[in-house]
Protein backbone atom coordinates (compact mmCIF):
# COMPACT_ATOMS: atom_id res chain seq x y z
CA UNK A 1 0.00 0.00 0.00
CA UNK A 2 1.54 3.45 -1.34
CA UNK A 3 1.13 6.74 0.58
CA UNK A 4 1.87 9.63 -0.08
CA UNK A 5 4.01 11.38 1.77
CA UNK A 6 3.36 15.65 2.07
CA UNK A 7 5.90 17.11 2.63
CA UNK A 8 9.24 14.72 1.62
CA UNK A 9 7.27 15.03 -1.78
CA UNK A 10 7.54 11.44 -2.11
CA UNK A 11 5.15 8.06 -2.13
CA UNK A 12 6.66 5.23 0.25
CA UNK A 13 5.36 1.92 1.13
CA UNK A 14 3.26 2.29 4.22
CA UNK A 15 3.46 -1.67 5.30
CA UNK A 16 7.83 -1.02 4.88
CA UNK A 17 7.38 2.00 6.98
CA UNK A 18 5.50 0.18 9.51
CA UNK A 19 7.76 -2.46 9.44
CA UNK A 20 10.80 -0.06 10.14
CA UNK A 21 9.01 1.68 13.10
CA UNK A 22 8.32 -1.91 14.49
CA UNK A 23 11.99 -3.18 14.34
CA UNK A 24 13.38 0.07 15.54
CA UNK A 25 10.66 0.21 18.33
CA UNK A 26 11.44 -3.38 19.08
CA UNK A 27 15.06 -2.49 19.56
CA UNK A 28 14.50 0.15 21.67
CA UNK A 29 11.89 -1.33 24.03
CA UNK A 30 14.17 -4.85 23.99
CA UNK A 31 17.31 -2.51 25.00
CA UNK A 32 16.13 1.03 26.23
CA UNK A 33 16.99 3.42 24.09
CA UNK A 34 14.96 5.57 21.27
CA UNK A 35 16.47 4.04 18.33
CA UNK A 36 16.55 7.64 16.99
CA UNK A 37 20.21 6.45 15.47
CA UNK A 38 18.95 3.63 13.93
CA UNK A 39 15.72 5.24 12.03
CA UNK A 40 17.59 8.09 10.64
CA UNK A 41 19.79 5.90 8.51
CA UNK A 42 16.95 3.58 7.41
CA UNK A 43 14.83 6.27 6.59
CA UNK A 44 17.75 8.10 4.45
CA UNK A 45 18.22 5.01 2.98
CA UNK A 46 14.78 4.63 1.34
CA UNK A 47 15.04 7.97 -0.04
CA UNK A 48 14.19 10.19 2.47
CA UNK A 49 15.94 13.61 2.24
CA UNK A 50 18.30 13.42 5.13
CA UNK A 51 16.45 17.32 6.31
CA UNK A 52 12.86 15.69 6.26
CA UNK A 53 14.47 12.30 8.25
CA UNK A 54 15.97 14.48 11.03
CA UNK A 55 12.86 16.88 11.21
CA UNK A 56 10.09 14.42 11.69
CA UNK A 57 12.01 11.64 13.77
CA UNK A 58 13.04 14.43 16.22
CA UNK A 59 8.41 14.49 16.16
CA UNK A 60 8.75 11.00 16.70
CA UNK A 61 10.72 10.67 19.35
CA UNK A 62 8.38 12.75 21.71
CA UNK A 63 5.56 10.08 21.24
CA UNK A 64 8.06 7.16 21.64
CA UNK A 65 9.46 8.96 25.01
CA UNK A 66 5.93 9.92 26.48
CA UNK A 67 5.28 6.34 26.17
CA UNK A 68 8.50 5.32 27.87
CA UNK A 69 8.79 7.92 30.53
CA UNK A 70 4.78 6.93 31.71
CA UNK A 71 6.12 3.09 32.83
CA UNK A 72 9.23 4.65 34.68
CA UNK A 73 6.27 7.84 36.30
CA UNK A 74 4.39 4.96 37.79
CA UNK A 75 7.82 3.44 39.23
CA UNK A 76 8.27 6.63 40.20
CA UNK A 77 11.92 6.63 38.66
CA UNK A 78 11.98 10.29 37.55
CA UNK A 79 13.92 12.74 39.11
CA UNK A 80 12.46 15.91 37.64
CA UNK A 81 14.34 18.35 39.30
CA UNK A 82 17.76 17.34 37.55
CA UNK A 83 15.44 16.51 34.61
CA UNK A 84 14.94 20.32 34.54
CA UNK A 85 18.20 21.39 34.97
CA UNK A 86 19.34 19.31 31.81
CA UNK A 87 16.60 20.47 29.79
CA UNK A 88 17.11 23.91 30.30
CA UNK A 89 20.50 23.11 28.64
CA UNK A 90 18.84 20.80 26.21
CA UNK A 91 16.26 23.49 24.85
CA UNK A 92 19.28 25.74 24.27
CA UNK A 93 21.35 23.15 22.54
CA UNK A 94 18.55 22.08 20.05
CA UNK A 95 18.11 26.17 19.35
CA UNK A 96 22.22 25.82 18.42
CA UNK A 97 21.84 22.76 16.56
CA UNK A 98 18.66 23.82 14.42
CA UNK A 99 20.85 26.92 13.96
CA UNK A 100 23.42 25.17 12.49
CA UNK A 101 21.44 22.73 10.63
CA UNK A 102 20.26 25.52 8.56
CA UNK A 103 23.42 26.95 7.63
CA UNK A 104 25.01 23.74 6.87
CA UNK A 105 22.26 23.05 4.80
CA UNK A 106 23.06 26.37 3.13
CA UNK A 107 26.69 25.55 2.66
CA UNK A 108 25.68 21.96 1.11
CA UNK A 109 27.11 20.17 3.52
CA UNK A 110 24.38 18.70 6.35
CA UNK A 111 24.78 15.23 4.34
CA UNK A 112 28.64 14.73 5.55
CA UNK A 113 27.81 16.93 8.81
CA UNK A 114 24.77 13.69 9.73
CA UNK A 115 27.39 11.26 8.80
CA UNK A 116 30.26 12.27 10.57
CA UNK A 117 28.44 13.01 13.87
CA UNK A 118 26.94 9.21 13.18
CA UNK A 119 29.99 8.27 12.69
CA UNK A 120 32.00 10.05 15.42
CA UNK A 121 29.59 9.50 18.31
CA UNK A 122 28.35 5.99 17.72
CA UNK A 123 31.82 4.75 16.57
CA UNK A 124 32.99 6.20 20.63
CA UNK A 125 29.97 4.99 22.35
CA UNK A 126 29.65 1.75 20.85
CA UNK A 127 33.18 0.83 21.07
CA UNK A 128 33.78 2.19 24.67
CA UNK A 129 29.60 -0.23 25.71
CA UNK A 130 31.68 -3.20 23.71
CA UNK A 131 34.51 -3.08 25.61
CA UNK A 132 32.60 -2.46 28.73
CA UNK A 133 29.90 -5.29 28.55
CA UNK A 134 32.36 -7.99 27.34
CA UNK A 135 34.74 -7.33 29.86
CA UNK A 136 31.79 -7.54 32.63
CA UNK A 137 30.89 -11.17 30.37
CA UNK A 138 34.29 -12.13 31.27
CA UNK A 139 34.42 -10.66 34.53
CA UNK A 140 31.00 -12.75 35.67
CA UNK A 141 33.14 -15.70 34.24
CA UNK A 142 35.81 -14.77 36.41
CA UNK A 143 34.04 -13.79 39.97
CA UNK A 144 37.41 -12.86 42.07
CA UNK A 145 38.47 -10.03 40.10
CA UNK A 146 37.94 -6.82 41.89
CA UNK A 147 35.55 -4.06 42.20
CA UNK A 148 36.28 -0.75 41.05
CA UNK A 149 35.66 2.50 43.55
CA UNK A 150 32.18 3.39 43.60
CA UNK A 151 32.76 7.04 43.56
CA UNK A 152 35.18 8.86 42.07
CA UNK A 153 36.17 12.49 42.57
CA UNK A 154 37.15 14.14 39.17
CA UNK A 155 37.81 17.94 38.10
CA UNK A 156 33.74 18.49 36.65
CA UNK A 157 32.45 18.06 40.54
CA UNK A 158 34.50 20.98 41.92
CA UNK A 159 32.35 23.36 39.32
CA UNK A 160 30.75 26.18 40.68
CA UNK A 161 26.64 26.60 41.13
CA UNK A 162 26.09 23.56 43.09
CA UNK A 163 22.62 22.37 43.83
CA UNK A 164 21.09 18.88 45.47
CA UNK A 165 19.36 16.53 44.10
CA UNK A 166 17.43 14.87 46.43
CA UNK A 167 15.86 11.83 44.79
CA UNK A 168 19.37 11.29 42.83
CA UNK A 169 20.96 11.85 46.48
CA UNK A 170 23.49 13.76 44.70
CA UNK A 171 24.82 17.84 45.61
CA UNK A 172 27.01 18.35 42.12
CA UNK A 173 27.66 21.81 39.81
CA UNK A 174 24.31 22.51 37.93
CA UNK A 175 26.19 23.07 35.09
CA UNK A 176 26.80 19.57 34.75
CA UNK A 177 23.37 17.93 33.71
CA UNK A 178 23.27 21.45 31.94
CA UNK A 179 26.01 20.57 29.98
CA UNK A 180 24.88 17.53 28.92
CA UNK A 181 21.67 18.85 28.50
CA UNK A 182 23.12 21.17 25.69
CA UNK A 183 24.87 18.07 23.88
CA UNK A 184 21.82 15.95 24.01
CA UNK A 185 19.50 18.42 22.34
CA UNK A 186 22.78 19.89 19.59
CA UNK A 187 21.82 15.85 18.74
CA UNK A 188 18.65 16.10 18.88
CA UNK A 189 18.91 18.71 16.23
CA UNK A 190 21.98 17.79 13.96
CA UNK A 191 21.17 13.59 14.52
CA UNK A 192 17.69 13.19 14.68
CA UNK A 193 18.27 11.21 17.64
CA UNK A 194 17.42 11.35 21.43
CA UNK A 195 20.67 11.35 22.66
CA UNK A 196 19.69 8.68 25.11
CA UNK A 197 23.01 6.44 24.17
CA UNK A 198 24.43 9.65 25.05
CA UNK A 199 22.89 10.98 28.04
CA UNK A 200 22.16 7.38 29.87
CA UNK A 201 26.54 6.53 30.03
CA UNK A 202 26.78 10.13 30.67
CA UNK A 203 24.03 10.49 33.40
CA UNK A 204 25.75 7.35 35.21
CA UNK A 205 29.74 7.82 34.78
CA UNK A 206 29.92 11.58 35.47
CA UNK A 207 27.05 12.28 37.65
CA UNK A 208 27.04 9.13 39.60
CA UNK A 209 23.09 9.17 39.21
CA UNK A 210 21.41 5.79 40.77
CA UNK A 211 20.81 3.54 37.50
CA UNK A 212 17.03 2.91 38.32
CA UNK A 213 16.29 6.65 37.92
CA UNK A 214 18.56 7.08 34.68
CA UNK A 215 16.55 5.85 32.09
CA UNK A 216 13.34 7.64 33.47
CA UNK A 217 15.24 11.02 33.68
CA UNK A 218 16.59 10.90 30.62
CA UNK A 219 13.63 10.03 28.71
CA UNK A 220 11.69 13.06 30.77
CA UNK A 221 14.77 15.39 29.21
CA UNK A 222 13.86 14.02 25.72
CA UNK A 223 10.37 14.87 25.39
CA UNK A 224 11.16 18.14 26.05
CA UNK A 225 14.40 18.47 23.73
CA UNK A 226 12.60 16.26 20.77
CA UNK A 227 9.54 18.70 20.81
CA UNK A 228 11.52 21.58 20.75
CA UNK A 229 13.57 20.55 18.03
CA UNK A 230 10.09 19.73 16.40
CA UNK A 231 8.85 23.22 16.59
CA UNK A 232 12.26 24.26 15.29
CA UNK A 233 12.66 22.62 12.42
CA UNK A 234 8.93 22.87 11.62
CA UNK A 235 9.21 26.79 12.03
CA UNK A 236 13.13 27.37 10.18
CA UNK A 237 13.59 24.01 7.59
CA UNK A 238 10.55 23.11 7.61
CA UNK A 239 10.90 19.52 6.81
CA UNK A 240 9.03 18.04 9.47
CA UNK A 241 6.26 15.02 8.03
CA UNK A 242 3.75 14.62 10.07
CA UNK A 243 2.39 11.80 7.54
CA UNK A 244 5.73 9.62 7.85
CA UNK A 245 5.70 10.17 11.97
CA UNK A 246 2.59 8.87 12.16
CA UNK A 247 3.58 5.96 10.57
CA UNK A 248 6.69 5.47 12.37
CA UNK A 249 4.90 6.03 15.79
CA UNK A 250 2.11 3.35 15.02
CA UNK A 251 4.68 0.53 14.31
CA UNK A 252 7.06 1.91 17.03
CA UNK A 253 4.85 1.85 19.87
CA UNK A 254 3.42 -1.79 18.77
CA UNK A 255 7.41 -2.73 18.16
CA UNK A 256 8.49 -1.20 21.58
CA UNK A 257 5.66 -3.77 23.84
CA UNK A 258 7.37 -7.14 21.98
CA UNK A 259 10.85 -5.28 22.77
CA UNK A 260 10.21 -4.67 26.19
CA UNK A 261 9.04 -8.31 26.86
CA UNK A 262 12.13 -9.64 24.75
CA UNK A 263 14.11 -7.25 27.01
CA UNK A 264 13.23 -8.83 30.11
CA UNK A 265 14.56 -12.71 29.24
CA UNK A 266 18.03 -10.75 28.43
CA UNK A 267 21.02 -10.17 30.93
CA UNK A 268 22.04 -6.77 31.67
CA UNK A 269 25.86 -7.25 30.35
CA UNK A 270 24.08 -9.65 26.92
CA UNK A 271 21.85 -6.81 26.33
CA UNK A 272 24.60 -4.36 26.60
CA UNK A 273 26.61 -6.36 24.33
CA UNK A 274 24.06 -7.02 21.57
CA UNK A 275 23.36 -3.38 21.84
CA UNK A 276 26.92 -2.15 21.48
CA UNK A 277 27.32 -4.37 18.02
CA UNK A 278 24.44 -3.12 16.24
CA UNK A 279 25.55 0.56 17.63
CA UNK A 280 29.59 0.24 16.37
CA UNK A 281 27.94 -2.28 12.88
CA UNK A 282 25.72 1.11 11.95
CA UNK A 283 28.95 3.70 12.37
CA UNK A 284 31.02 1.16 10.57
CA UNK A 285 28.56 1.13 7.69
CA UNK A 286 28.34 4.81 7.64
CA UNK A 287 32.42 5.19 7.80
CA UNK A 288 32.56 2.56 4.45
CA UNK A 289 30.43 4.90 3.05
CA UNK A 290 31.74 7.99 3.88
CA UNK A 291 35.32 6.92 2.45
CA UNK A 292 34.76 4.77 -0.67
CA UNK A 293 33.97 6.68 -3.92
CA UNK A 294 30.09 7.03 -4.76
CA UNK A 295 28.11 6.08 -7.81
CA UNK A 296 27.94 9.80 -9.13
CA UNK A 297 30.25 12.42 -7.97
CA UNK A 298 27.97 15.21 -8.19
CA UNK A 299 24.46 15.81 -6.47
CA UNK A 300 21.30 18.11 -7.39
CA UNK A 301 19.13 20.19 -5.09
CA UNK A 302 16.21 21.95 -6.47
CA UNK A 303 14.93 25.06 -4.90
CA UNK A 304 16.85 27.73 -2.91
CA UNK A 305 18.66 26.06 -0.43
CA UNK B 1 -26.86 18.86 -52.24
CA UNK B 2 -27.06 20.94 -49.11
CA UNK B 3 -23.94 19.53 -47.44
CA UNK B 4 -21.92 20.34 -50.47
CA UNK B 5 -23.13 23.92 -50.62
CA UNK B 6 -22.30 24.19 -47.71
CA UNK B 7 -19.09 23.20 -47.13
CA UNK B 8 -18.20 25.03 -50.52
CA UNK B 9 -19.47 28.07 -48.94
CA UNK B 10 -16.80 27.66 -45.17
CA UNK B 11 -14.11 26.90 -47.94
CA UNK B 12 -14.99 30.07 -49.97
CA UNK B 13 -15.22 32.23 -46.88
CA UNK B 14 -12.31 30.34 -45.61
CA UNK B 15 -9.49 31.19 -48.39
CA UNK B 16 -11.54 34.86 -48.40
CA UNK B 17 -10.38 35.29 -44.97
CA UNK B 18 -7.24 34.05 -45.95
CA UNK B 19 -6.71 36.70 -48.75
CA UNK B 20 -8.12 39.44 -46.62
CA UNK B 21 -6.19 39.12 -43.38
CA UNK B 22 -3.27 37.76 -45.31
CA UNK B 23 0.29 37.22 -42.82
CA UNK B 24 -0.64 39.74 -39.93
CA UNK B 25 -2.96 36.96 -38.25
CA UNK B 26 -0.68 34.32 -39.44
CA UNK B 27 -0.86 32.55 -36.35
CA UNK B 28 -4.49 32.40 -35.83
CA UNK B 29 -4.30 30.34 -39.11
CA UNK B 30 -1.46 28.17 -38.06
CA UNK B 31 -3.64 27.13 -34.92
CA UNK B 32 -6.00 25.50 -36.84
CA UNK B 33 -3.55 23.47 -38.42
CA UNK B 34 -2.93 21.51 -35.24
CA UNK B 35 -5.60 21.00 -32.63
CA UNK B 36 -4.33 18.82 -29.24
CA UNK B 37 -6.24 18.51 -25.62
CA UNK B 38 -5.01 16.41 -22.76
CA UNK B 39 -7.41 13.62 -21.27
CA UNK B 40 -7.10 16.12 -17.90
CA UNK B 41 -5.89 19.40 -17.00
CA UNK B 42 -5.69 18.37 -13.15
CA UNK B 43 -3.12 15.93 -11.77
CA UNK B 44 -4.12 15.71 -8.39
CA UNK B 45 -1.56 13.93 -5.96
CA UNK B 46 -3.80 12.69 -3.19
CA UNK B 47 -2.47 10.55 0.04
CA UNK B 48 -2.58 7.53 -2.41
CA UNK B 49 -1.46 8.80 -5.55
CA UNK B 50 1.21 6.76 -7.12
CA UNK B 51 2.31 8.30 -10.45
CA UNK B 52 -0.32 8.30 -13.20
CA UNK B 53 -0.67 8.72 -17.03
CA UNK B 54 -1.92 11.96 -18.73
CA UNK B 55 -3.02 11.19 -22.97
CA UNK B 56 -2.72 13.76 -24.86
CA UNK B 57 -4.50 13.50 -28.30
CA UNK B 58 -5.00 15.79 -31.44
CA UNK B 59 -5.67 16.37 -34.83
CA UNK B 60 -3.25 17.98 -38.14
CA UNK B 61 -4.98 19.37 -40.99
CA UNK B 62 -2.64 16.76 -43.23
CA UNK B 63 0.30 14.98 -43.46
CA UNK B 64 2.98 15.94 -41.01
CA UNK B 65 4.92 15.04 -38.05
CA UNK B 66 4.25 16.00 -34.26
CA UNK B 67 6.81 16.19 -31.47
CA UNK B 68 4.95 17.00 -27.68
CA UNK B 69 7.15 18.49 -25.38
CA UNK B 70 5.84 18.78 -21.29
CA UNK B 71 8.22 21.31 -19.10
CA UNK B 72 7.38 21.55 -15.55
CA UNK B 73 7.60 24.64 -13.64
CA UNK B 74 10.96 26.31 -13.74
CA UNK B 75 13.24 26.71 -10.17
CA UNK B 76 16.72 27.42 -9.11
CA UNK B 77 18.66 24.62 -8.58
CA UNK B 78 21.99 23.60 -7.17
CA UNK B 79 24.47 20.53 -8.85
CA UNK B 80 27.33 20.22 -6.29
CA UNK B 81 30.46 17.90 -6.84
CA UNK B 82 31.96 15.55 -4.29
CA UNK B 83 35.77 15.81 -4.13
CA UNK B 84 38.10 13.34 -1.84
CA UNK B 85 39.20 15.28 1.10
CA UNK B 86 41.32 13.35 3.60
CA UNK B 87 40.13 10.13 2.27
CA UNK B 88 36.57 11.23 2.48
CA UNK B 89 34.48 12.27 -0.35
CA UNK B 90 32.38 15.59 0.26
CA UNK B 91 31.02 18.76 -1.51
CA UNK B 92 33.48 21.12 -2.15
CA UNK B 93 32.34 22.71 -5.77
CA UNK B 94 29.05 24.00 -6.58
CA UNK B 95 27.07 25.69 -9.56
CA UNK B 96 23.61 27.16 -9.53
CA UNK B 97 21.46 27.30 -12.41
CA UNK B 98 18.79 29.84 -12.55
CA UNK B 99 15.82 28.59 -14.48
CA UNK B 100 15.74 24.40 -14.01
CA UNK B 101 12.47 22.77 -15.16
CA UNK B 102 11.49 20.58 -12.98
CA UNK B 103 9.99 17.88 -15.05
CA UNK B 104 10.93 17.83 -18.67
CA UNK B 105 9.62 15.26 -21.46
CA UNK B 106 9.96 15.09 -25.28
CA UNK B 107 7.48 12.63 -27.55
CA UNK B 108 7.89 12.21 -31.13
CA UNK B 109 6.41 10.88 -33.85
CA UNK B 110 9.80 9.97 -35.32
CA UNK B 111 13.13 10.55 -34.95
CA UNK B 112 14.11 13.98 -34.65
CA UNK B 113 17.26 14.37 -36.44
CA UNK B 114 15.13 12.97 -39.35
CA UNK B 115 12.37 15.79 -38.99
CA UNK B 116 14.28 19.33 -38.51
CA UNK B 117 18.09 20.53 -38.31
CA UNK B 118 19.67 21.87 -35.12
CA UNK B 119 18.61 25.57 -35.48
CA UNK B 120 14.91 24.69 -35.04
CA UNK B 121 15.96 22.25 -32.33
CA UNK B 122 17.35 24.71 -30.28
CA UNK B 123 14.61 27.65 -30.89
CA UNK B 124 11.98 25.05 -29.39
CA UNK B 125 13.73 23.39 -27.34
CA UNK B 126 13.76 20.04 -28.70
CA UNK B 127 15.25 16.92 -26.61
CA UNK B 128 17.41 17.10 -23.66
CA UNK B 129 20.65 18.22 -25.99
CA UNK B 130 18.72 21.26 -26.45
CA UNK B 131 17.49 22.30 -23.54
CA UNK B 132 18.55 25.89 -22.01
CA UNK B 133 19.73 25.90 -18.66
CA UNK B 134 21.54 29.11 -18.02
CA UNK B 135 24.09 29.95 -15.33
CA UNK B 136 24.71 32.96 -13.68
CA UNK B 137 28.76 31.97 -13.08
CA UNK B 138 31.19 31.90 -16.18
CA UNK B 139 33.12 28.60 -15.54
CA UNK B 140 35.40 27.01 -18.85
CA UNK B 141 33.30 24.92 -21.29
CA UNK B 142 34.25 21.26 -20.14
CA UNK B 143 33.70 22.31 -16.27
CA UNK B 144 29.79 23.70 -17.87
CA UNK B 145 29.41 20.68 -19.88
CA UNK B 146 29.82 18.59 -16.66
CA UNK B 147 27.70 20.18 -14.54
CA UNK B 148 25.05 20.43 -16.84
CA UNK B 149 25.18 16.38 -17.71
CA UNK B 150 24.71 15.58 -13.95
CA UNK B 151 22.49 17.96 -13.49
CA UNK B 152 20.32 16.18 -16.45
CA UNK B 153 22.15 12.82 -14.97
CA UNK B 154 20.22 13.74 -11.96
CA UNK B 155 16.99 14.45 -12.77
CA UNK B 156 16.62 11.11 -14.74
CA UNK B 157 17.52 9.23 -12.10
CA UNK B 158 14.32 10.92 -10.25
CA UNK B 159 12.55 10.06 -13.53
CA UNK B 160 11.69 13.61 -13.70
CA UNK B 161 13.47 13.57 -17.13
CA UNK B 162 12.86 11.26 -19.72
CA UNK B 163 15.42 9.10 -20.47
CA UNK B 164 14.53 8.55 -24.30
CA UNK B 165 12.37 10.32 -26.02
CA UNK B 166 8.29 8.98 -26.41
CA UNK B 167 6.48 8.28 -29.32
CA UNK B 168 3.63 9.99 -30.73
CA UNK B 169 1.23 7.47 -32.70
CA UNK B 170 -0.59 8.30 -35.44
CA UNK B 171 -3.81 6.62 -35.87
CA UNK B 172 -4.33 7.40 -40.30
CA UNK B 173 -3.04 10.49 -41.28
CA UNK B 174 -4.52 13.15 -39.16
CA UNK B 175 -5.37 11.80 -35.74
CA UNK B 176 -2.63 11.21 -32.99
CA UNK B 177 -2.28 10.63 -29.41
CA UNK B 178 0.95 9.68 -26.95
CA UNK B 179 0.28 8.87 -23.58
CA UNK B 180 2.23 11.35 -20.98
CA UNK B 181 3.68 9.38 -17.71
CA UNK B 182 3.88 11.35 -14.43
CA UNK B 183 5.96 9.21 -11.24
CA UNK B 184 4.86 9.72 -7.56
CA UNK B 185 7.69 12.26 -7.15
CA UNK B 186 6.59 14.36 -9.76
CA UNK B 187 6.76 18.49 -8.71
CA UNK B 188 3.66 20.43 -8.03
CA UNK B 189 2.98 23.93 -10.40
CA UNK B 190 2.03 24.59 -13.53
CA UNK B 191 3.13 22.50 -16.35
CA UNK B 192 3.52 23.31 -19.78
CA UNK B 193 2.68 21.11 -22.72
CA UNK B 194 3.57 22.19 -26.24
CA UNK B 195 2.49 20.12 -29.24
CA UNK B 196 4.30 21.18 -32.83
CA UNK B 197 3.58 20.41 -35.99
CA UNK B 198 6.63 19.89 -38.17
CA UNK B 199 6.27 19.68 -41.92
CA UNK B 200 9.45 19.99 -44.67
CA UNK B 201 11.94 20.58 -41.27
CA UNK B 202 10.09 23.48 -40.35
CA UNK B 203 7.51 23.89 -36.75
CA UNK B 204 4.73 25.18 -39.18
CA UNK B 205 1.87 25.17 -35.88
CA UNK B 206 2.13 24.98 -32.30
CA UNK B 207 -0.69 24.97 -29.61
CA UNK B 208 0.36 25.31 -25.80
CA UNK B 209 -1.98 23.44 -23.56
CA UNK B 210 -1.69 24.01 -19.37
CA UNK B 211 -1.15 21.35 -17.04
CA UNK B 212 -1.78 21.47 -13.10
CA UNK B 213 -0.16 19.37 -10.69
CA UNK B 214 -1.75 19.93 -7.42
CA UNK B 215 -1.70 18.36 -3.72
CA UNK B 216 -5.49 17.53 -3.18
CA UNK B 217 -7.18 16.81 0.08
CA UNK B 218 -5.36 15.84 3.20
CA UNK B 219 -1.63 15.66 1.54
CA UNK B 220 -2.73 19.10 0.17
CA UNK B 221 -4.01 20.45 3.87
CA UNK B 222 -0.81 18.92 5.47
CA UNK B 223 1.92 20.65 3.12
CA UNK B 224 -0.15 24.08 2.98
CA UNK B 225 -0.48 23.88 6.55
CA UNK B 226 2.99 23.49 7.35
CA UNK B 227 4.45 25.95 4.67
CA UNK B 228 1.43 29.30 5.87
CA UNK B 229 1.58 28.50 9.61
CA UNK B 230 4.69 26.40 9.71
CA UNK B 231 4.70 27.99 14.51
CA UNK B 232 1.25 26.47 14.76
CA UNK B 233 2.26 23.36 12.35
CA UNK B 234 5.17 22.57 14.87
CA UNK B 235 2.90 22.85 17.68
CA UNK B 236 0.61 20.55 16.35
CA UNK B 237 2.73 17.95 15.41
CA UNK B 238 4.37 17.85 19.26
CA UNK B 239 0.42 17.92 20.41
CA UNK B 240 -0.37 14.73 18.25
CA UNK B 241 2.94 13.03 19.09
CA UNK B 242 1.81 13.75 22.56
CA UNK B 243 -1.18 12.10 22.69
CA UNK B 244 -0.34 9.29 20.84
CA UNK B 245 2.36 8.16 22.86
CA UNK B 246 -0.15 8.72 25.91
CA UNK B 247 -2.43 6.68 24.52
CA UNK B 248 -0.38 4.14 23.70
CA UNK B 249 1.47 4.45 27.28
CA UNK B 250 -2.04 3.49 28.47
CA UNK B 251 -3.02 1.07 25.98
CA UNK B 252 -0.27 -1.27 27.00
CA UNK B 253 -0.35 -0.59 30.52
CA UNK B 254 -1.66 -4.24 31.61
CA UNK B 255 -0.69 -5.92 28.32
Amino acid sequence: MQVYLPIAEMSVNALLVLGMGWLVGFLSGMFGVGGGFLMTPLLIFIGVPPAIAVGTQANQLVAASVSGVLAHWRRGNVDVKLGVVMLGGGVLGTAVGVWIFGILQRLGQIDIAITLSYVFFLGTIGGMMLVESSRAILRRRAPTAKRGKLHRHIWLHGLPFKMRFQRSKLYISALLPAGIGVVGGMLVAIMGIGGGFLLVPAMIYLLNMPAGLVAGTSLFQIIFTTAAATMLQAATNQTVDAMLALLLLIGGVIGAQFGTKAGTRLRGETARLALSLIVVGVALKLAFDLFSRPDDLYTLTMGLR
Amino acid sequence: MAGVMKRRLVQAAAALAGLLLGGTLAATVWAQQLVADLSSHLIAITTGFTGTEVVLFGTTDGAGDVAIVVTGPRAPATVRRKQRVAGMWMNTDSLRFDQVPSFYTVAVSRPLDQLVGRPVLERHQLGLPQLQLPVDTALPPEELAAYRSALIRNKQRQGLYAISMGQVAFLGERLFRTNIYFPANVPTGLYNVEALLIRDGEVVSAQTTPLVVSKIGFSAEVSDFARNRPVVYGVAAVLGAIAAGWAAGAAFRRV
